[in-house]
């Protein structure tokens, strides 16, 4: 299991978002997060843009600058061949921590 | 957005900035749109907007902590801020980068020669598949040996020739001067002989014309020939040949087939050829002869290792094949022994290599020596800075920097200094280069190399920048950041003695200055002293006033029997020319390196002597004095009994204390020397031979007269002492051209020639006494700046003492006795330095040994004078310290 997996839950949420979505901007992928988990997670803007920035920066997506169907311009993040094998890679290593973190929720 | 366009973006952190913030904005505006589609009024809906997303501008910080390329952003920033710094500090910054400029650059330059001389390829295709065929160990003497690359007979190369399974093509050359021009009027220039495929094998393509082809051999007697593009631009006008292009070479006329590109000089590092020509096959080569250097072109599958081993094993084949007759069997057995080699051969050969690559090994460790004394300054000078900019630093660390940030700080400082003193330094090394060997260039010859900055030249600067800026920037980087920003921002932080701690570290650098510099001063001491021997050594024989004529006359035809004849009367036609004191042939001249010696049979003795054949008036002429017996006298001839005069180093060795008059020596058979059996008529004191530096050798004279009939020639080699200079050789010239107008001369000043012989010592001699005197320079800088420095840091001690009643001979012994320990520290070590460094150089000097404790003294009472000259005024200053305003100022 590696050191920062529950640090890491925001890159996870990010990249599978986006796996879902194709190419979105930061404020949809927000809004994916909020719907789909029923509103149980929400992102803050705080954690969502320098993990956005991270991944860009490491290279899982490719960003570029798009008018939305509300007409307003904004930066559209897609996964790149490496961003997809890090979503697969990230997934498995999260079932491990859940199963981790059950274990010792269930201990007596 | 890539990476690469981050960082192409880099200095505009404006751009990329913003694009973060139109990201965040839009963002806000979204959620605000969305705040609406709820239904909430629009100052509500950003409101809200605002207060989930937070602080805008740690938003966007925290974003642009996550790009790399912003770090790299502030890393310019971080070079601005030392630029500013720079340009409020313009002394300081000028002293760094010269100090720097001249340090990298004076081992630049000498790199730059080391890299001339012996690292470049040769500009010719694949040179790395080229190597040489030598004897290994050379001829070890055995028959005339030609020149410097000569290793080759010509009936040795033709066996090369036709077994050279290693090689895919194999070639031979020679150099050789030849005479352009009229004869009357005749120069010599640089001949290069080469066998048919020479160019085709080393790849080099006409640059007009064509140039030699192997259908160009056939036959002896050069008709046809190729000119190197500088001599093509400067003796024939740089103008396109036609068929009709011709040059006067040897007293006749050739036709001139083509021009080499401008790169290709030759195989010689560091000469030149003017004109090649294509060798033939003799029909009765010399046998004993070595003139012909023979290089190949290895298979692919070939190394040079392998290919020695093949040409070790056909050795005794091709020995035996190609032995010479008319030697002893010892000689012959000699001669069978040699063993050929393959060497690389793809940076070409060179003489330069063996006399120069110590001395400038030699060289790069002085100038490395001084880079590190410059080095030793500027650590001090920063870390006075440093110590200045505590407060600054103190500031910047309460307020959040890290030590790491602040350490990068100050070495992207250190690292700019560094790169600004390369960038200066190596644009100085090419014409430093340029200056070194034109101090090399004697009045005979001229080196010629092409001095260029190429790719290791600048990762060699690049490296000795990066040390330098290691050297004296890390230290102070250290201890700037350390500083603890409670004390140091508290107003007197001084306290009333400075810390001892911090000025160890100065101490350190000044003791390793004064450490090196012992070290350099001695080697300069060294030097100077050495060539110092070598210049005011008595030869044993007169060197003023002494001129060479060199003189042929193979075009008066001239029997060979009569040449002995006809040489007697020329040296008399020279002696009655006015001005002429006296004049005598010789077969070889002395202190010019040439060599001449047989095999001798004294008694029981069997050895070697050099052989002079010189005509009667030889040791008047050269102030040789005769100890006993008789001189020649033209009395002496073929047909009377065959005389000898023989040196001290002779009777030494051959004859002991027995009375050398009288006795018979007898000398071995070469070819053209047949077996004879000679008698000492006479002896002389011990003059040099070929060097200063060698030890006098066995030496034997002959009269000119009996040298044998077939080893005679149509030139000969006169010395003329002469005290009137130019008017009375005029003279010499006229007598010589009256008795025959095809006469070939050409003078050479004897005195001239010696000193010439000693360039590579007055080079030494001068860049370590240079060196030496910088580095003792370098040292009184450092040391005054230390000892100022101390002084302003202890002036609230020493303004108590004076207060208390320290008179001013007690303050100035306070600062002389820092100094005093300092300088012993440094000179204990340097003498160790020395010692240990004299070990290399002792081969290089000349009558005296590396450990000589004059030298040692010398330089110590030469370093003490120094310490003292540079404490003097600190230390002055120190004791007319006002104690008022020194206390005060607390």
């Amino acid at each position: 299991m590696a050191k920062n997996d529950l640090q890491g839950a925001i890159d996870l949420l990010i990249l599978k978002s986006l796996s879902q979505l194709g190419s979105m901007h930061g404020y949809g992928i927000a809004m994916h997060i909020e719907r789909v988990s029923d509103e149980l997670l929400t992102v803050e803007e705080g954690s969502l843009y320098p993990a956005l920035h991270r991944i860009d920066q490491n290279g899982w997506v490719r960003a570029e600058w798009r008018v939305t169907e509300s007409g307003r311009k904004a930066k559209y993040y897609a996964l790149t061949a490496a961003g997809k094998k890090q979503l697969a890679e990230r997934e498995k290593n999260w079932e491990q921590v859940v199963k981790g973190v059950q274990a010792i929720l269930r201990f007596a | 957005m890539g990476v690469l366009r981050r960082i192409w973006a880099l200095g505009k952190r404006s751009s990329l900035g913003s694009e973060n913030e139109r990201e965040l904005r839009e963002h806000m505006e979204m959620r605000i749109d969305a705040n609406l589609a709820k239904g909430m009024n629009p100052e509500q809906a950003a409101r809200e907007a605002r207060l989930r997303f937070g602080n805008p501008v740690v938003m966007k910080e925290r974003v642009e902590a996550e790009d790399a390329a912003l770090g790299l952003d502030s890393f310019i920033r971080d070079v601005r801020y030392a630029l500013r710094g720079f340009a409020k500090s313009p002394g300081f910054t000028a002293v760094a980068i010269v100090t720097l400029a001249l340090g990298i650059g004076a081992n630049t330059a000498v790199f730059e020669l080391l890299d001339a001389v012996r690292l470049r390829s040769l500009p010719v295709h694949a040179p790395q598949e080229l190597a040489e065929v030598r004897i290994a160990g050379g001829n070890h003497g055995f028959g005339i040996t030609d020149g410097p690359y000569s290793q080759f007979t010509i009936p040795m190369w033709q066996e090369v020739r036709s077994n050279h399974e290693p090689f895919s093509a194999v070639f031979a050359w020679r150099a050789t001067d030849v005479l352009a021009g009229k004869l009357t009027d005749a120069h010599r220039i640089h001949g290069l002989e080469v066998s048919g495929n020479f160019f085709n094998v080393l790849g080099v393509a006409p640059m007009q014309g064509r140039l030699i082809e192997p259908q160009d051999e056939a036959g002896c007697g050069v008709s046809k020939v190729v000119v190197s593009y500088p001599y093509w631009k400067s003796q024939m006008g740089g103008q396109s040949l036609t068929p009709a292009s011709t040059m006067m070479m040897d007293g006749r006329s050739v036709q001139v087939l083509g021009v080499t590109p401008p790169s290709f000089l030759g195989l010689v590092v560091g000469d030149r050829f003017d004109v090649a020509f294509p060798t033939c096959d003799p029909p009765n080569p010399r046998r004993e002869v070595f003139s012909f250097a023979v290089m190949g072109r290895l298979k692919p599958e070939w190394s040079v290792d392998r290919a020695s081993a093949y040409f070790g094993s056909i050795s005794s084949g091709i020995f035996e094949e190609t032995a010479p007759t008319g030697y002893n069997a010892e000689a012959v057995k000699t001669y069978k022994s040699f063993r050929l080699g393959a060497y690389a051969a793809g940076s070409g050969v060179s003489m330069l290599r063996e006399a120069y690559d110590s001395s400038l090994q030699l060289l790069l460790a002085i100038t490395g020596l001084v880079l590190l004394i410059a080095c030793a300054n500027l650590a001090n000078l920063m870390l006075a800075r440093a110590s200045t900019r505590q407060r600054e630093m103190a500031i910047r660390i309460a307020l959040g920097a890290s030590r790491g940030r602040l350490l990068r700080q100050l070495l992207i400082e250190s690292g700019l200094l560094a790169f600004g003193g390369a960038a200066c330094g190596v644009a100085l090394a090419q014409p430093l280069s340029r200056l070194l060997v034109t101090s090399l260039n004697t009045t005979q010859s001229s080196i010629q190399l092409t001095i260029t900055t190429d790719w290791r030249v600048l990762v060699f600067a690049a490296l000795v920048a990066m040390l330098t800026a290691i050297l004296f920037g890390t230290v102070p980087a250290l201890r700037g950041t350390k500083a603890d920003p409670i004390t140091s921002l508290k107003a007197g932080a001084r306290g009333v003695v400075g810390g001892r701690e911090r000025f160890s570290v100065q101490r350190l650098m000044v003791v390793t200055q004064i450490a090196v510099s012992m070290v350099l001063l001695v080697g300069a001491l060294l030097f100077v002293r050495s060539y110092r021997n070598l210049v005011t050594l008595d030869p044993g024989m007169r060197e003023s006033g002494i001129t060479i004529a060199y003189i042929g006359f193979p075009f008066a035809k001239i029997k060979p029997e009569n040449e002995a004849e006809y040489k007697r009367q020329m040296i008399e036609d020279v002696r009655s020319v006015p001005g002429v004191e006296n004049a005598a042939s010789t077969t070889n001249t002395p202190l010019g390196g040439s060599s001449w010696e047989h095999a001798v049979r004294v008694g029981a003795i069997e050895g070697s002597s050099k052989f002079t054949y010189a005509s009667p008036a030889y040791f008047a002429t050269m102030g040789i004095p005769l100890l006993t017996g008789r001189v020649f006298t033209d009395a002496d001839t073929n047909e009377s009994p065959f005389v000898l005069i023989v040196n001290q180093a002779f009777i030494r060795k051959y004859l002991g204390n027995s009375p050398p008059i009288g006795q018979a020596v007898h000398v071995m058979p070469e070819p053209d020397y047949p077996e004879r059996s000679y008698q000492i008529i006479g002896t002389i004191a011990d003059t040099k031979y070929g060097s200063l530096r060698e030890d006098t050798p066995p030496m034997a004279f002959a009269p000119a007269a009996q040298l044998p009939a077939t080893a005679q020639g149509p030139w000969v080699a006169m010395m003329i002492a002469s005290s009137e200079g130019p008017e009375a050789i005029a003279g010499v010239r006229h007598a010589l051209e009256a008795k025959n107008p095809n006469m070939i001369v050409r003078f050479s000043n004897f005195q001239q020639g010696i000193q010439d012989n000693l360039v590579r010592d007055r080079m030494l001699a001068m860049l370590s006494g240079f060196f030496g005197f910088l580095a003792a320079m370098l040292v009184v800088v450092g040391l005054y700046g230390v000892l100022s420095f101390f002084i302003t840091q202890r002036r609230n001690e020493i303004g108590i003492r004076i207060a208390l009643g320290a008179r001013r001979g007690q303050v100035i012994g306070l600062v002389m006795r820092d100094t005093a320990a300092m300088l012993l520290v440094g000179v204990a070590l340097g003498t160790l330095l020395a010692l240990f460094a004299g070990r290399t150089a002792s081969a290089m000097l000349f009558g005296l040994k590396a450990y000589d404790a004059a030298t040692m003294i010398f330089a110590f009472v030469l370093l003490a004078v120094i310490a003292v000259i540079a404490s003097w005024l600190p230390s002055l200053k120190a004791s007319r310290l006002d104690p008022v305003a020194a206390l005060r100022s607390e």
